[in-house]
């Protein structure tokens, strides 16, 4: 059978785009003809009317979500990285370490925001420390085994050309690492404003979390869901943002993604 | 030292090499190998027989249970750093430029990158790599990236090389040419080598000498040099072609049982 050819750009980004305003357009329907009631679910252009009327309201709120999210996501890369590095040094760390982390990680967020909530306040810090521990995994895992891909090979060949344990961590190891690294990256970034939302929930004054605890208490549905997009978009950002410095700090990948197509 | 003693001593040595993986399984019992200066030698043996493994222990990789590696006399066992050593995959670093993969050992042993680079670019044409300086690694070819290993190694800057099987990853066109050229050079460069090859073909056409490995480490009967074929090279040009050519290659078949 003939492979299905490639296809075309435009018809790549038009089809989810139409699928996307068919579903619009049947959830406006739904709610418009009475099929579910609109107390419970407004209607996509009541969202936007929300969304458009507390737009600078939810932008306040976004700048400490994001704050908060930013601060935790580089406290959580800088942990993960030393982690990682201790990991691949000592082997006594890793064997040490690495199922206390695979366990540390089916804690559910959720569970231990009101217990973080509880030791630090109100303030920033709880998120802050929520966001940590929800980004510091991915980024330790990735690098680790990142550290480990690394060919034995090219190891051995350092060694005989007398490189220190540094350089053959700075030339060999750490480049393995990058892509990993960067994928790893892309999941914390995501983890890094659910993390923040959830613990703004459950206590402080502002952020979109305390938004949406509010216009839930006032059974305000269409802000709860301009809340969402808002957030969906926060982490879609942040996401392209990953990948614009992935794509900066790996050129060669790009010449490799070249040769390949050839 | 007199000039004329100075021939005497080999560029490389291995006297009495036992070898083990893990310290009680012997892999390689009693190998001697000498490489003269300027000479090419092979070392010749089925797969599994411990040709790497000597290879790492002249390298300086893994210390020998028992014997000594000389490197121009001075002893160098367990040190690695002395002699350069190529291996079977080119290994070029793909985070790295061509000049800068090239570039590496001198790096590594404290040059500052331009001055790397400025000592390595009039190179890049002898080695037929012209235009390729500020490519990547995934944008060359098969034999073009081994040149470019290559390079690297010479850059190594020790006048003793060991290669493991650098053309086996080639297809045989490529390699033929890769292994014509890489003699060549090495006549040029008066380098002194030991290559690892499991091709008979190969080590008749490229050595002056071919140390032959005999032995199944694996059902625990330790390898040994089974003996050591003198290559007369007569007619350069069609060599392969030679009666001199076929009697080294029956005897090198011979000795491999």
């Amino acid at each position: 059978m003939a492979s299905r050819p490639e296809p075309a750009r435009a018809r790549r980004v038009l089809t989810p785009l139409l699928t996307v305003a068919a579903l619009l357009a049947l959830w406006q329907a739904v709610v418009g003809v009475g099929i579910v009631p609109n107390f419970l679910l407004p209607t996509p252009v009541q969202v936007v009317q929300s969304l458009v009327e507390d737009a600078p309201l939810l932008a306040s709120h976004c700048v400490t979500t994001l704050a908060e999210a930013a601060a935790g996501l580089a406290a959580g890369v800088a942990l993960g990285f030393v982690f990682a590095v201790l990991m691949d040094r000592f082997e006594g760390f890793y064997l040490a370490f690495e199922p206390l982390m695979t366990i540390s990680q089916t804690i559910p967020t959720v569970a231990i925001a009101p217990l973080l909530v509880l030791w630090l306040g109100y303030g920033a810090l709880p998120k802050v420390v929520l966001v940590i521990i929800s980004t510091f995994f991915p980024i330790t895992v990735s690098l680790a085994s990142g550290f480990r891909s690394v060919d034995p090979d090219v190891i051995d060949l350092m060694r005989t050309m007398n490189a220190s344990r540094w350089q053959i961590f700075w030339y060999a190891k750490l480049p393995a690492a990058t892509e990993q690294f960067f994928s790893g990256l892309k999941i914390s970034a995501t983890y890094a404003i659910v993390g923040a939302v959830i613990a703004e929930w459950l206590g402080g004054n502002v952020g979109l979390g305390v938004y949406m605890t509010r216009v839930r208490k006032s059974f305000s549905y269409d802000r709860m869901f301009a809340s969402i997009i808002v957030i969906s978009a926060l982490s879609l950002a942040l996401m392209k943002l990953v990948e614009l410095a992935q794509r900066t700090c790996m050129p060669w990948k790009r010449a490799e993604r070249n040769s390949n197509e050839r | 030292m007199g000039a004329g003693e100075k021939n005497v001593v080999p560029a490389l040595e291995a006297r009495d090499l036992t070898l083990s993986w893990d310290g009680e399984h012997i892999v390689v019992q009693g190998v001697s190998v000498d490489v003269a200066p300027g000479e090419v030698c092979c070392l010749v043996g089925r797969s599994g027989c411990g040709k790497t493994t000597i290879l790492h222990a002249l390298a300086g990789l893994t210390t020998p249970v028992s014997g000594r590696v000389l490197l121009h006399g001075e002893d160098v066992t367990g040190r690695p750093g002395r002699v350069s050593y190529m291996l079977q995959k080119d290994l070029l670093l793909p985070s790295r430029r061509i000049i800068d993969n090239v570039c590496l050992p001198l790096v590594l042993a404290g040059m500052k990158k331009t001055d790397a680079r400025a000592k390595a670019a009039p190179l890049f044409e002898r080695f037929g790599l012209a235009g390729c300086e500020r490519k990547w690694p995934s944008e060359l070819s098969g034999g073009m990236r081994q040149r470019a290993a290559f390079l690297r190694t010479y850059l190594m800057g020790a006048d003793v090389t060991l290669l493991d099987e650098p053309f086996s990853a080639l297809d045989a066109l490529t390699r033929t040419d890769v292994r014509r050229w890489f003699v060549g050079v090495a006549a040029e460069l008066g380098l002194s080598a030991l290559v690892i090859t499991h091709d008979v073909d190969e080590a008749v056409s490229m050595a002056s000498r071919i140390y032959v490995l005999a032995g199944a480490p694996a059902a625990g009967e330790p390898s040994h040099v089974a003996g050591i074929v003198p290559v007369e090279r007569v007619n350069s040009e069609h060599f392969e072609l030679t009666d001199e050519y076929l009697a080294a290659k029956r005897e090198v078949m011979a000795l491999l049982g």
